[in-house]
């Protein structure tokens, strides 16, 4: 491209981005319908990666699950006590104080409890832990009240549980089955999907709710690498009395996320691309009505020796800027109306409800950027190569 | 409709630039009619639910299990015409966890729950007698492949054999199916017969998951209901019954307020198409000033000439909304047939059509009342000439 070129094109779009002001209505038109569309768009996928990255910043990778062969949730999961006692004894599971294995056995039972403000029980997940548990997941940490003692009907909440859930205030009491629980704590464990449960003493929980087994067992690894994990596998494969799987949390957690994101996700993309669809047309309309107004401006300029490609190009940047507006106005608006929002639903894979929080990502507002850009193109394509290829003569008859 | 061609004629006086509006309209109402869709189908549950139709489960947890022993109870409190049990069997198909549900149910009496549900009288004949028994909803069918008389092999996540294994096979012996497009998305099931599954199974015989009742007038719902956790009241194995119709919509609460996310998706929508069309119509009333004023001078009163911009507006929002509606009625059936038994079916409801064509007049006098009212106010002097 020659300088010549160049200096057209400069000279071209600053004409016309200096006569936006008399278009303000329909450069309006683009700029609203992809703030509209980058919008939803981003505000949906916030959703589908907010709920991602609860469950992929659950679990660390030194760390294991143990299920029953076969399940693939804690929820049709079931170990026997006995099992439990063999599991945490084995030597690849790692030594806390006093050399008591970090293996914590858990019983998870839903219990119902109503959204703040409405009736309707929801499954929410209360999981009986060991000791151990503590020491397992030290991401925990205590942010209102103590930990629950052992053998009292007392349980510590999760805080994103207590923030969607009614009642869950330190010092509250609940009441399941025939037992009252208060609530003593509020914990965190950085916003990981444990956020959601509520938390007791596995054998307070066991009696209460007339279980007699556990669901899982989760433990540290005493040697967190392939070959530690292997050698665990291999001992529990060799013991008849065990038919157990083992999973790596990250692992187990991933797998927990897949129906419900991948819906979010397409039901993103699928409404952000209808919207997309109509938002061409309105780019199209208000390109084509932007050329027509400045019909005997742009036929004076190819009379007086501009070339057809700067006009195609200043057309074209034109409405790149005005899409690039667009994309900024509904990316600020996902962020500032959905960035950090809580809400909680129902996982299918545990059928149990888990609260997370919108998370609008660079890489989300960059997508959206990108989307606004391609309607932006795809708007003023057509309308720049009309103005640059109308016939001087005619367009400058009026 | 004498004036339907000066309508058309104004309307499709620049071409290009109505037929971009009308298609953005055309899919702002597509949109419409899917979203809606979606959202009718997570409420459908509460639509297809029959008013005579209650379910118990244990109090405290749905996932819970029940005696089997509570049915002869259930069965005679007054006003219960008839109960069936049924059992959660957590299927995993070809490694998919819970790719469809699967219940454990006595054949006759829980297709008797569902007078709805479609079956060949000889297919429930052979699902009754045949202990090893499953009959499949019509989708299930169509989206396996799966053939009548052949083996089912399905994994259990939760119930293992007597020898320990988690493999369980049955004899596909029928399909089962539903008239009305809301109460097929109840129909994607597995049922299977329960007297081969309690005796085979490692744990939990004699026990259930839920119980479903027929009642014989549903005015009685609620008084029904509370007597039927009243005989179970202090036992080790306490009931919360409710009309089928609570437990449809406190599931779909579960998940979450899915209208409030459809509306919200919509209004970013027609606000987008409020913008759009209300200024194409304002452009188009602006260029065609002289013309209008031509009209009043041929004698068209102010009302005439108001009425007919208003009516080009709502003209040009009908016909948006008729073809995109049309258009996500035409599609939706192959929405269906790809998602086939993973999602409910999508249908486009007859309320879906009304609130459609309510929102199209009212984004028609939206965009059409400005310029109407400025083609009211026009006078003829100025207007030709170009003031």
């Amino acid at each position: 491209m020659t300088s010549r070129t160049l200096h057209q094109i400069t000279q071209i779009t600053l004409i016309n981005l200096r006569s936006l002001p008399q278009r303000l209505g329909t450069s309006l038109v683009i700029v609203v319908g992809i703030a509209g569309v980058v919008g939803v768009l981003v505000s949906v996928l916030a959703m589908a990666e907010g709920f991602q990255h609860t469950l992929a910043s659950t679990g660390r990778p030194g760390r294991v699950i143990m299920l029953r062969a076969g399940s693939d949730a804690e929820l049709s999961s079931g170990v026997d006590r006995d099992q439990a006692t063999l599991l945490a004894a084995l030597p690849a599971v790692a030594r806390g104080d006093g050399g008591r294995p970090l293996a914590s056995a858990e019983l998870v039972v839903m219990v119902d409890l109503p959204r703040k403000g409405e009736s309707h029980p929801n499954n929410v997940p209360f999981r009986g832990v060991q000791t151990a548990a503590f020491a397992i997941r030290d991401e925990l940490r205590l942010v209102e009240g103590r930990a629950f003692r052992r053998g009292v009907r007392e349980v510590v909440v999760g805080r994103k549980a207590a923030q969607q859930f009614a009642g869950l205030e330190v010092g509250s009491r609940i009441a399941f089955r025939d037992s009252d629980w208060t609530v003593v704590g509020i914990f965190t464990t950085g916003g990981d999907v444990h956020e959601s449960e509520i938390w007791a003493d596995a054998e307070v929980a066991m009696s209460a709710f007339r279980r007699t087994g556990y669901q899982s067992v989760t433990a540290t690894l005493a040697d967190g690498s392939e070959a530690g994990l292997a050698a665990l596998v291999t001992t529990i494969k060799r013991d008849p009395r065990l038919s157990i799987n083992v999973l790596r949390e990250p692992e187990y957690y991933a797998k927990q996320a897949g129906v419900l994101s991948r819906l979010i996700t397409v039901l993103g993309y699928t409404v952000a691309a209808f919207m997309a669809v109509g938002a061409t047309f309105g780019a199209l309309n208000c390109m084509y009505s932007a050329i027509a107004s400045r019909q005997v401006e742009i036929a004076t300029l190819r009379a007086i020796g501009f070339g057809g490609a700067p006009v195609v190009v200043s057309v074209l940047i034109e409405a790149l800027l005005l899409a690039l507006l667009g994309g900024a106005v509904g990316g600020a608006l996902a962020y500032v109306y959905c960035d950090g929002a809580s809400l909680s639903t129902l996982n299918f894979n545990t059928f149990s409800q888990v609260a997370f929080d919108f998370r609008v990502t660079p890489a989300l507002l960059a997508r959206g950027l990108a989307w606004a850009l391609l309607i932006g193109a795809a708007g003023g394509l057509l309308p720049a190569i009309r103005a640059a290829r109308l016939p001087v003569t005619v367009a400058l008859r009026v | 409709m004498r004036y339907l061609p000066l309508l058309w004629a104004g309307l499709f006086r620049r071409k290009t630039r109505t037929v971009l509006t009308l298609l953005s309209i055309v899919v702002a109402f597509l949109l419409f009619g899917m979203l809606q869709a979606v959202q009718t189908a997570f409420e459908s549950g509460a639509d297809a639910a029959d008013a005579k139709r209650l379910l118990t489960t244990a109090r405290y947890s749905i996932i819970e299990p029940l005696p089997m022993a509570h049915l002869k109870v259930i069965e005679r409190v007054p006003g219960v015409v008839g109960v069936a049990s049924a059992d959660w069997f957590g299927a995993k198909y070809q490694n998919e966890s819970n790719a469809f549900p699967v219940f454990a149910v006595d054949p006759a009496r829980y297709l008797d729950m569902y007078p709805e549900f479609t079956i060949d009288p000889a297919q429930r004949e052979a699902f009754a007698k045949t202990r090893t028994g499953a009959v499949a909803g019509q989708r299930l069918v169509d989206r396996y492949g799966w053939r009548v008389g052949q083996k089912l092999p399905l994994a259990s996540e939760i119930h293992a054999r007597t020898d320990g294994s988690l493999n369980w096979e049955f004899d596909l012996v029928g399909v089962i199916d539903a008239e009305d497009p809301a109460v097929r998305g109840n129909t994607d099931v597995v049922l299977i017969n329960v007297a081969h599954f309690d005796e085979a199974r490692q744990l939990g015989r004699g026990k259930t998951g839920w119980y479903v009742a027929r009642i014989a007038d549903s005015g009685q719902a609620k008084a029904i209901s509370t007597e039927i956790d009243r005989l179970f009241a202090n036992s080790p194995d306490e009931t919360k019954t409710a009309p089928e119709k609570e437990f449809a919509v406190g599931f779909a609460k579960q998940i979450g307020d899915i209208g409030a996310v459809v509306t919200r998706i919509l209004i970013a929508v027609f606000f987008t198409i409020l913008i759009l069309t209300g200024n194409t119509m304002a452009q188009s009333v602006r260029e065609r000033i002289p013309e209008l004023a031509i009209l009043k001078t041929l004698g068209f009163s102010d009302a005439r000439v108001t009425a007919l911009v208003l009516a080009e507006a709502v003209l040009l929002l009908g016909l948006g909304a008729v073809l995109g509606m049309a258009a996500a009625a035409a599609l939706l059936p192959a929405v269906n047939g790809s998602t086939g038994g993973r999602f409910p079916p999508l249908f486009v409801t007859d309320i879906t059509w009304i609130l459609a064509a309510a929102l199209a007049l009212l984004v028609a006098l939206a965009v059409g009342l400005p310029p109407a009212l400025r083609a009211r106010r026009l006078r003829i002097v100025d207007a030709l000439a170009g003031r």
